[in-house]
């Protein structure tokens, strides 16, 4: 075997060894981080990246894989999240019964909500999960006996000394990798797996799937369960790396960012889920910091107040992914070699 | 009773503003199998255009008129800049709606701030007035008035008018009418306009009702807005009326009688458990 053949078959686990080794180096990348890499901030950052690419990847699983369109994948983030802060907070349980007790409720919060909006499917069933979702997101902020903090959002107490302060963000940023490392094998296993090829037949033709004597209901509901409980392992990390809970993580255009992540990654392929969240969440924090820097404010007020809203170009950006790049920054490679060879 | 009274009268209130978020989303959904996620930033322009013009010295009836009118542009330069092109991509005809319902409340908040902007109420619809026993606010009456002419005016575009049953016929069968010769492309701009229209009217007259326009209203009632076409069946004008006032009425009581947000929650439990009876609705009527 010769070099490139190795390094096609191996990158994966090169790269996963430099994402590993980042806290450890202080190469400054200009334009792209704020500080060195291995500083905190860069590492927040990194590692809050990581954590939106394996849930779009999550989120691709119902998406990409089975051809669901859930409108309330937030549910089952913000689940996990609240769930292991309250009891953290309110229970004052440990930190690993809690994350395990949040876990498992976002995986019966899932298991529950999906066997009744699988009932329905198509847009019905988008509405329904949306409709679910948002029952949610009143639900916290409305702040029923005051418990979830309302729109203050909930502060995470009693997690153990090495996950707690700046200094330990490198803990973090590990924990944030082997949640994507976590996502990224469960996700590829189940695909490859029998049940991923039936996700494959619903996708492309749910009838066909009854004709050949399978229930597509019980593989749905696995692949949404799945979908769930990724994402609310996602919600007990992402509770670590914030130190607490927010109500935005509640809201629907939570779920419609993750959506956008996957459309402009790719959807319904290995990596691009994971590189259209890590640039969506890039994106957001650069651009947040660009429009409070001195570059914008000396802009005119008509590129000025368009440029300060991270949202508006994120948004204006996916109606030109959807346009003029169907198949997402996954599909580039493939594209321009098309391109090639009709040139 | 005087409790029962404003309560009914607020909710029917509440219930027109969904119906009309409602039944242009359930057209639009009808006819071209397209869920607009944009409808509630069409709302939000529709909202912020009013505030604009009422806030720069118009009376309120032409503000609310200015506030459509721009709804109305805004709806049909959406579907023929970002829909018509994706004609055979259903899919990416909704993703492209959800982004534009992303950058417009976005866009909306750069130029007038996230917080909410006072809606400036005239003094003849500020008041109230007494009716068994109940001081009900008189803005309420405009709210369900402005739903019930909107809905007869669709019965009547849609049962008595070509342009009606064109649209009509292409939520039966789009296939069948292009096959008989007609451009259904026309009625997509058509459904446009309309549901563009109801949604900023819905804008202009949420201002009133809350007192108040921020960037993230129209998202919050486009939920309910989906809940209420979901339960009425797509595609129908009348199930959607039915449904508007049944999670209108409900919504008020038990925000009331019980702690408040959960009428919020005891309309999505009424969808869920609806869905579980009759998963197609209340007029069966799915695609």
């Amino acid at each position: 075997m010769n070099v490139p053949a190795l390094l096609r078959r191996w990158w994966p686990l090169l790269a996963l060894t430099v994402l590993v080794l980042l806290p450890y180096s202080a190469l400054p990348l200009p334009g792209l981080l704020d500080g060195p890499i291995g500083s905190p901030g860069s590492l927040q950052l990194l590692a809050l990246c990581l954590v939106f690419g394996a849930l779009a990847t999550g989120y691709d699983l119902l998406l990409g894989r089975t051809g669901l369109l859930s409108f309330g994948h937030a549910l089952y983030f913000a689940g996990g999240t609240y769930a292991t802060d309250l009891l953290l907070t309110q229970a004052g349980l440990n930190f690993w019964l809690a994350a395990g007790l949040g876990l498992l409720a976002g995986v019966v919060l899932a298991a529950l909500l999906g066997s009744v909006s699988l009932r329905m499917s198509g847009i019905g069933f988008a509405m329904v999960t949306l409709a679910f979702a948002q029952a949610g997101s009143i639900l916290v902020e409305r702040d029923p006996g005051g418990v979830t903090g309302g729109e203050e959002g909930l502060a995470a107490t009693g997690l153990p000394g090495w996950l707690v302060g700046i200094q330990n963000t490198a803990n973090l940023y590990w924990i944030a990798l082997a949640y994507l490392v976590v996502t990224l094998v469960a996700v590829q296993w189940a695909v490859r797996s029998p049940i991923g090829r039936v996700w494959e037949g619903i996708r492309e033709n749910e009838r066909r799937v009854e004709v050949l004597g399978l229930r597509p209901y019980g593989f749905k509901l696995v692949a949404f369960v799945l979908a769930g409980t990724l994402a609310a392992l996602g919600g007990v990390v992402y509770l670590l790396l914030t130190g607490g809970a927010t109500p935005q993580a509640t809201t629907s255009d939570f779920t419609l960012s993750l959506l956008v992540m996957v459309v402009l990654g790719g959807s319904g392929t290995r990596w691009g889920p994971l590189v259209g969240g890590v640039l969506y969440t890039w994106a957001q924090h650069r651009l947040a910091s660009l429009a409070g820097s001195g570059t914008i404010a000396g802009l005119p007020s008509v590129l000025r107040v368009p440029l300060s809203q991270p949202l508006f170009l994120l948004g204006v950006l996916f109606v030109v992914v959807v346009y003029a790049l169907p198949g997402g920054v996954a599909g580039l490679p493939a594209r321009l070699r098309g391109r090639g060879a009709q040139a | 009773m005087s409790t029962v009274v404003l309560l009914t009268v607020t909710g029917l209130g509440l219930g027109a503003l969904y119906f009309l978020v409602a039944s242009g989303l359930s057209l639009i959904f009808g006819l071209m199998d397209v869920l607009n996620f944009a409808h509630g930033a069409l709302l939000s322009v529709g909202a912020y255009a009013t505030w604009w013009a009422a806030s720069h010295g118009f009376g309120y009836p032409l503000a609310l008129l200015f506030g459509t009118a721009v709804g109305t542009l805004a709806s049909v330069a959406l579907e023929l800049g970002l829909i018509r092109p994706l004609y055979r991509r259903p899919r990416e005809q909704v993703l492209a709606t959800v982004g534009v319902g992303l950058a417009v409340p976005a866009l909306l908040s750069a130029i007038w701030g996230a917080d909410a902007r006072t809606f400036p109420v005239p003094g003849s619809l500020a008041g109230t007035f007494t009716v068994l026993g109940a001081n009900v606010p008189v803005d309420r009456l405009v709210l369900i008035g402005a739903a019930l002419v909107v809905l007869v005016a669709l019965k009547v575009f849609l049962g008595r008018t070509r342009h009606g049953l064109v649209v009509r016929a292409g939520v039966e069968d789009r296939a069948m009418v292009t096959a008989l010769g007609i451009d259904v492309r026309k009625a997509f701009t058509l459904v446009f306009a309309i549901g563009g229209a109801a949604a900023a009217l819905a804008g202009g007259l949420a201002g009133l009702y809350f007192g108040s326009v921020d960037p993230t209203q129209g998202s919050s009632l486009l939920v309910f807005g989906f809940v209420v076409v979901v339960m009425g069946g797509l595609g129908s004008v009348s199930g959607a009326a039915v449904a508007c006032v049944v999670v209108g009425l409900v919504q008020q009581f038990a925000n009331y009688y019980s702690t408040a947000g959960l009428g919020d929650l005891s309309v999505v439990v009424m969808l869920a458990a609806l869905l579980l009876v009759r998963p197609s609705g209340l007029t069966g009527r799915l695609a």
